[in-house]
C-alpha cells in the first residue's frame, strides 16, 4: 500500500477510512498514514475502534469519538459501519465532511445499502475511496460528484438500458435471471 | 445494477452469509489472472478478477514480489481494451501494486497517452497514477504536461495535478518548486476543490518564506475565498501568521484578527469552527478577542449535531484551562451536556465544568456527576477522577465532598488503573490538604480490606506507616493493618509488617501490642514475612535484647535510601558471592541520567489565572531529592528554588553544559549538567572553576566534581557558594570547565591508562535579582492585594525613557522581576497608551509579593511607570523598588 506520510499539519489530512460490517470485519479500508505500520497493527485498531463504537446510535447522525490521539467520525446504516480518522488536531467538522461524502456516494451508487450488496459491488466502492482521498489529501466531498465520478464507469451495468449495447444487455438480463434464480 | 463476481453455488442456501467472495483462494485468483493475457479480452471478466484481486490485498493479502511482478505485466496487457469502467480498476490495482523502478517503465507510455487522451476521467487517473508511481527522472519528461493541467478548465484534471504536486513536493521539490506560476493561477480558480488544492500546494512551496506566506495571507484575506475548506486552510494560515509575527516584534499587535473575527459568519460550520479555535489558541489572547469565539462554541454546545457538540466543548475544555472565567458563561449549557448520549462528549462536559466552577457550585456539579459515573468507561472515569482531583487543590475547604466522592467511587466496580487513579489522588490530597488526612487514611484502609490489586495494597499499607503513626490516635490502623497479615498474599502481608514496624517505631505507647503482633509473624509461611518480622523485632529491641538508639531505629525505617535504585540494582547484580560482604557505600550515588532537563518540555502546564508555579512542582522535588541525597549540601536546609537551566555552551559543540541555579537561605548551589558528545573521548574529574570576582558577596564553600563522563551519557558537577542570609546577593561569575581527558578506543570501548589534563572555556552565569522570587500566581488579585493591606506598601514612580514599544517596556519589566503575572495582564493590547498589570510571586524567606505596575507611553515613545508593592515585609518591598531603580 502506497503511503505518502507526512505533511505540514496545517493542512487537513485524513488517517484512514474503514467500512466495516456488523461484526467489525473488513468490506473496504484505506490507510493513508503510517501509524499502524504493520497488518497487525491495522487489524487491532480496527477492532479497538469497532469495539468502542459498536454500542453507539449512530444512524441518524455521525457520532464521534477519540481513541489514542486520533478522532474518528463514524456513521452505520444496516450492517455497515463507515469511519473516518483523523489526527487528534483534526477539525472534526473537516472529518465529519469527508465521512458524510463518502456515506452518501455509496448511498447513491448502491441500490440497497448493506453489506451484501456493498460486497457485490466492490468495485464501486472502492473506486469511491480512490476518488474521496488521496494520499491523505481530501479530493472530493461532494457526494454527487465522488458518485458521478465513479459511475461514469460503470457504463455497462448502471447507465439506462437504452444507453448499453446489446449484447451487454442481455448479458445483464442473463446475470440478474441467474442470480434470482439462485437465491 | 449487479454484478455478481463469483460462483454462488456454494451459498445458495444461507442467505445471511452470502458474500460474493466465499471461499476466495489467492492461488486461484492469481490463475484467474490470466485471462488477462487472452487475445479476446473480456472487460467484465478482467474487472472482476482485478476486484478480487483487490479484495485480497485489502483483506490484507500480500503477494510475493513474483506474483505481483506476474500480475503486473498481465495488468499492463489490458491497456489494449478501451472499456472505461476496465480502465479504472487497472489504474486501481496499478497503484496498489506500487510496482518498481523498472516495471513503471512498462506502463509510462501507456499512461502518458491517457494524459493527452480527451477524455478528462482518462486524464484526471493518469496523472494521479503516475504522479504516484514515478519517480524523479522520469518527472522531468512529464513536467510540461503536468503544469498545463494545473491550469487546465476541468477542475478533476487541475485537482488531479496539484495534489499529485502535494505529494511530489516531498521527494522532489525542486521540480515542484518550478510550477508556482500556474499554482497561483489555480488558486483564483472558480471551482471550489481546486482552489482548495491550489492553496495548500501554494503554501508548502512557499512554507520558508515568511515574507511569502504573509503576502500570501495578506491577498487572499482581502479576496474571496470561495471553497470551505480552502477557507479553513486560510485560517491555519493566518494564526501561523500572527504567531511568527508576535514572536519578532512582541507588539502584541493582532493584524488580522479582524479577519479572523469575520469568519465566525462564515456560512460554513466548518470555517466557522476553525476561526473560533484559532482565537482561542492564539497566545496571549485577551478576553475581549475571546467573547466572539466563545459565543459561537457555545451555540455549537446545543446543536443536535453529536460531532458540532464535541468539536465545541472539547476546544471550551481547553480554553478552560487558561481562561476559565471566559468559558463559564457556557455553564448551562455545558451541565445539560452530562447526559449526552455521547460519552465523549459528557466527560470533556464534566470536566470543562470541573475547571470552570467556582466553590458554590462544587456539591451541586458532584451530585450529577455521581450519577453519571455509573454508566462510562473506566478511560472516562480517570479523566474526571484527575479532574476533580485538581479541582479539590484549588478548594481546599470542599475536601469532605470531593473525599466522599473519591472513597464512594474507590468503593465501586473499576479496573486497575482507574483505582490506582483514585488511590493517587486520595494520597495527594492527604499530603496537600491536612484536614484531609484523618478521612483520606481512613477511606485507604476500608479499601484495602477488600483490594484485588496487590501493587495498591502495598502502595496504601507504605503510605500508611509514613503517615499513620502521625495522626491523632494511630492505633485505630493497627487493625486494618493486622487484617493484611491474616489475609493477603505473602507481598501484601511482608508489607504490612514493615508497616506495623514503623507504628512501632514511633509510637512507643503502641510498642507492646505492636511486638505481640510481630512475634505472630514470625511463624509465617513465607520466608520473606518471617525476615522481616525478626529483622524489626530484633531492631525495635523487641526480643528482649537491647534495641538500637531511637534515631537509628526511625532512620532506619524511614529514611530513604540514600542511593539511587538504579545503581544499587547494577551493583547488586555485579555481585558475586565471596567472603566480603556487599557494601552498600561502594554503590556509585551520581544520578546516571538527567531526566529533569527533559522532563521539563512535555510536562507544560497551563499557565493562567489559577495556575500553580511555573516549575512543576515534581521537578523541584526530584532536584531536593538530587541535592538532599549529596552530603556536602544536606545542610544548607529547605531549597527555595530552583531556577530553568540555562546553556553554557554554544549548540552542537564538543561538550555541551547547561546550569542550574538552586538557591537557599543562606547558600547558592549551581548544578552543572554536562554532556561528552565526542565519542573518542572520556572526561574524568570533572569540576567547574567558577571565578567570582564579580560577584563579591559569594564565597565558594564546597564543589564536588564529576568522576567520569562518557560519551553521550549525562552527568552532573555542582557547585556551593555561601551567601549572607535572606539577602537576594547578585553577581557574575566566569566559569572553566577542567577535566582530565582520556583516548576511547571506539572499537572496544576502552580507555587509555593516562590522560591529560584540559580545560574549556564556559560562558558567564550571573544570578539575578529574579532567581530570588518564586512565580506564584494568585487567583483574585483583588482580593489578595486588600487582605495584604498597605501597611508595608511602597509607591514610587520611574522613568523608563525610550522603548521600542509598550508591551516590550512591560516584558521588560516583568522578566527583571521574575514574577508570575496575574490575571493575563501581561498581555497588552495593540495601540494603548497605558497599561496596568498584575503581578504576584514569593520572595526568598518566604515573603509574599504583590505588585501593581502602570505604566505610560507619550508621542516620542517615553515610558513611565508608577510601581506600588505590597508585601508581608516592609523591607521586601523596598527591595523590589531598589530591583527596578538599580535595573
Amino acid at each position: 500500500m502506497a503511503n505518502f506520510g507526512t505533511y505540514q499539519e496545517s493542512c487537513p489530512s485524513i488517517k484512514n477510512i474503514l467500512l466495516l460490517d456488523s461484526e467489525g470485519k473488513r468490506v473496504a479500508v484505506k490507510y493513508y498514514s503510517d501509524d499502524w505500520p504493520t497488518l497487525n497493527a491495522k487489524l487491532a485498531f480496527e477492532k479497538s475502534v469497532f469495539t468502542k463504537t459498536q454500542k453507539t446510535n449512530a444512524r441518524t447522525e455521525a457520532e464521534i469519538t477519540m481513541l489514542d490521539n486520533n478522532i474518528i467520525v463514524y456513521k452505520f446504516v444496516q450492517d455497515l459501519h463507515f469511519f473516518v480518522t483523523g489526527g487528534d488536531d483534526e477539525n472534526e467538522l473537516i472529518l465529519a465532511t469527508v465521512l458524510q461524502g463518502f456515506f452518501d456516494a455509496v448511498a447513491l451508487l448502491l441500490s440497497n445499502v448493506d453489506k451484501r450488496e456493498a460486497l457485490e459491488n466492490l468495485d464501486l466502492i472502492l473506486l469511491c475511496l480512490d476518488e474521496i482521498v488521496d494520499g491523505g489529501m481530501v479530493l472530493e466531498t461532494d457526494a454527487n460528484v465522488i458518485a458521478g465520478k465513479v459511475a461514469s464507469h460503470s457504463m455497462d451495468a448502471g447507465a439506462p438500458l437504452s444507453e448499453q449495447t446489446i449484447t451487454q444487455a442481455l448479458a445483464t438480463a442473463r446475470e440478474h435471471l441467474t442470480r434470482s434464480l439462485l437465491k | 445494477m449487479a454484478q455478481p463476481l463469483a460462483k454462488k453455488d456454494d451459498d445458495r442456501d444461507d442467505e445471511a452469509e452470502y458474500s460474493p467472495f466465499t471461499g476466495i483462494e489467492k492461488g486461484a485468483v492469481l490463475q484467474e489472472a490470466r485471462v488477462f493475457n487472452d487475445p479476446q479480452l473480456d472487460p467484465r471478466r478482467c474487472s472482476q478478477v482485478i476486484t478480487k484481486l483487490l479484495y485480497l490485498l485489502n483483506q490484507g493479502e500480500t503477494f510475493t514480489k513474483v506474483e505481483a511482478t506476474e500480475v503486473f505485466f498481465a495488468v499492463t496487457k489490458l491497456f489494449q481494451s478501451k472499456d472505461i469502467g476496465l480502465r479504472r480498476m487497472v489504474y486501481l490495482i496499478i497503484k496498489e501494486l506500487s510496482p518498481s523502478a523498472d516495471e513503471v517503465i512498462i506502463v509510462t507510455s501507456s499512461l502518458m497517452k491517457d494524459m493527452n487522451s480527451k477524455s478528462d476521467m482518462y486524464r484526471a487517473n493518469a496523472i494521479r497514477v503516475l504522479c504516484r508511481i514515478t519517480d524523479g527522472t522520469l518527472l522531468t519528461q512529464i513536467e510540461r504536461y503536468l503544469k498545463q493541467a494545473i491550469v487546465d478548465k476541468n477542475p478533476v484534471v487541475a485537482s488531479a495535478a496539484l495534489v499529485s504536486g502535494i505529494h511530489l513536493l516531498q521527494t522532489n521539490p525542486e521540480i515542484v518548486k518550478r510550477w508556482s506560476n500556474e499554482v497561483q493561477e489555480a488558486v483564483q480558480s472558480r471551482a471550489a476543490l481546486v482552489q482548495f488544492h491550489a492553496l495548500a500546494l501554494l503554501h508548502q512551496i512557499r512554507q520558508n518564506d515568511r515574507l511569502a506566506v504573509s503576502k500570501l495571507v495578506t491577498s487572499l484575506t482581502r479576496g474571496t475565498v470561495r471553497s470551505p475548506l480552502a477557507q479553513c486552510l486560510l485560517i491555519r494560515y493566518t494564526s501561523q501568521v500572527i504567531r511568527e509575527s508576535g514572536q519578532n516584534t512582541q507588539t502584541g499587535e493582532r493584524p488580522f484578527y479582524d479577519f479572523l473575527e469575520s469568519c465566525l459568519r462564515h456560512k460554513a460550520e466548518m470555517v466557522i469552527f476553525e476561526a473560533a479555535r484559532a482565537i482561542t489558541e492564539l497566545s496571549g489572547v485577551t478576553s475581549r478577542e475571546l467573547t466572539p469565539a466563545i459565543t459561537v462554541l457555545q451555540l455549537f454546545l446545543s446543536s443536535s449535531k453529536p460531532v458540532l457538540r464535541f468539536a465545541a466543548v472539547r476546544t471550551l475544555n481547553k480554553v478552560a484551562m487558561t481562561h476559565p472565567m471566559a468559558v463559564t458563561n457556557c455553564n448551562i449549557d455545558m451541565e445539560s451536556l452530562i447526559s449526552d448520549q455521547n460519552r465523549s462528549i459528557a466527560t470533556l462536559a464534566i470536566t470543562t465544568l470541573l475547571k470552570t466552577g467556582n466553590e458554590s457550585s462544587v456539591d451541586r456539579l458532584m451530585k450529577q456527576i455521581t450519577n453519571f459515573m455509573s454508566d462510562i468507561a473506566d478511560e472516562f472515569k480517570i479523566v474526571v477522577v484527575e479532574a476533580i482531583r485538581s479541582l479539590c487543590l484549588k478548594f481546599p475547604l470542599k475536601y469532605r465532598t470531593l473525599m466522599n466522592f473519591l472513597s464512594n467511587i474507590l468503593r465501586e466496580e473499576g479496573g486497575f488503573e482507574y483505582k490506582k487513579a483514585i488511590v493517587d489522588s486520595i494520597v495527594i490530597l492527604i499530603r496537600d490538604i491536612p484536614d484531609a488526612k484523618e478521612s483520606g487514611l481512613f477511606h485507604l484502609c476500608e479499601f484495602i480490606e477488600d483490594c484485588e490489586f496487590t501493587y495498591l495494597s502495598s502502595q496504601i499499607l507504605h503510605f500508611l506507616g509514613n503517615e499513620g503513626p502521625k495522626t491523632s490516635d494511630p492505633s485505630k490502623y493497627i487493625r486494618y493493618i493486622y487484617n493484611r497479615v491474616i489475609l493477603e498474599n505473602a507481598t501484601v502481608r511482608a508489607n504490612a509488617v514493615s508497616t506495623l514496624a514503623k507504628f512501632g517505631a514511633v509510637v512507643d505507647s503502641l510498642k507492646p501490642r505492636i511486638f505481640v503482633l510481630l512475634r505472630r509473624c514470625l511463624f509465617d509461611s513465607d520466608d520473606e514475612v518471617r525476615d522481616r518480622a525478626t529483622l524489626y523485632l530484633n531492631t525495635l529491641g523487641g526480643d528482649g535484647s537491647v534495641g538500637e538508639t531511637d534515631k537509628d531505629v526511625k532512620d532506619f525505617l524511614f529514611g530513604s535510601l540514600d542511593v539511587p535504585l538504579a545503581n544499587l540494582e547494577t551493583s547488586l547484580k555485579n555481585y558475586e558471592p565471596s567472603e566480603e560482604p556487599f557494601d552498600i557505600d561502594a554503590v556509585p550515588k551520581e544520578v546516571k541520567s538527567q531526566p529533569l532537563a527533559e522532563k521539563k518540555a512535555p510536562g507544560k502546564k497551563p499557565t493562567g489565572l489559577d495556575a500553580p508555579p511555573i516549575v512543576p512542582t515534581s521537578t523541584i522535588d526530584a532536584y531536593e531529592k538530587l541535592l538532599s541525597s549529596i552530603p556536602e549540601f544536606s545542610g544548607f536546609g529547605q531549597l527555595f528554588k530552583s531556577s530553568a537551566p540555562v546553556e553554557l555552551t554554544e549548540p552542537e559543540t564538543e561538550y555541551s553544559v547547561n546550569v542550574v541555579k538552586h538557591i537557599y537561605d543562606e547558600n547558592v548551589v549551581f548544578q552543572f549538567n554536562c554532556t561528552n558528545t565526542i565519542p573518542e573521548q572520556l572526561l574524568e574529574n570533572v569540576t567547574v572553576l567558577m571565578d567570582a570576582t564579580e560577584a563579591e558577596e559569594f564565597s565558594e564553600v564546597a564543589s564536588k566534581p564529576l568522576r567520569s563522563l562518557p560519551y553521550d551519557s549525562p552527568g552532573q558537577t555542582f557547585v556551593a557558594f555561601e551567601k549572607p542570609v535572606g539577602s537576594p546577593a547578585v553577581g557574575k561569575f566566569s566559569n572553566m570547565l577542567k577535566f582530565i581527558v582520556k583516548e576511547v578506543d571506539t572499537s572496544t570501548g576502552e580507555a587509555e591508562e593516562d590522560g591529560v589534563e584540559d580545560e574549556y572555556q564556559l560562558e558567564d552565569l550571573e544570578v539575578v535579582h529574579a532567581d530570588y522570587m518564586l512565580k506564584v500566581g494568585v487567583s483574585n488579585f483583588r482580593n489578595a492585594w486588600e487582605s495584604m493591606g498597605p501597611d508595608n506598601e511602597r509607591v514610587d514612580e520611574y522613568g523608563l525613557g525610550v522603548r521600542e514599544s509598550l508591551a516590550e517596556a512591560v516584558n521588560a519589566v516583568i522578566n527583571i522581576l521574575g514574577l508570575q503575572p496575574c490575571e493575563g495582564t501581561e498581555v497588552v493590547p495593540s495601540n494603548s497608551r497605558s497599561h496596568s498589570c498584575l503581578l504576584s510571586g514569593v520572595y526568598i524567606g518566604n515573603v509574599k509579593v504583590l505588585v501593581r505596575l502602570s505604566f505610560g507611553i507619550d508621542g516620542p515613545k517615553q515610558v513611565a511607570m508608577k510601581l506600588a508593592v505590597r508585601s508581608e515585609d516592609q523591607a521586601v518591598s523596598d527591595a523590589i523598588h531598589e530591583i527596578i531603580a538599580s535595573g
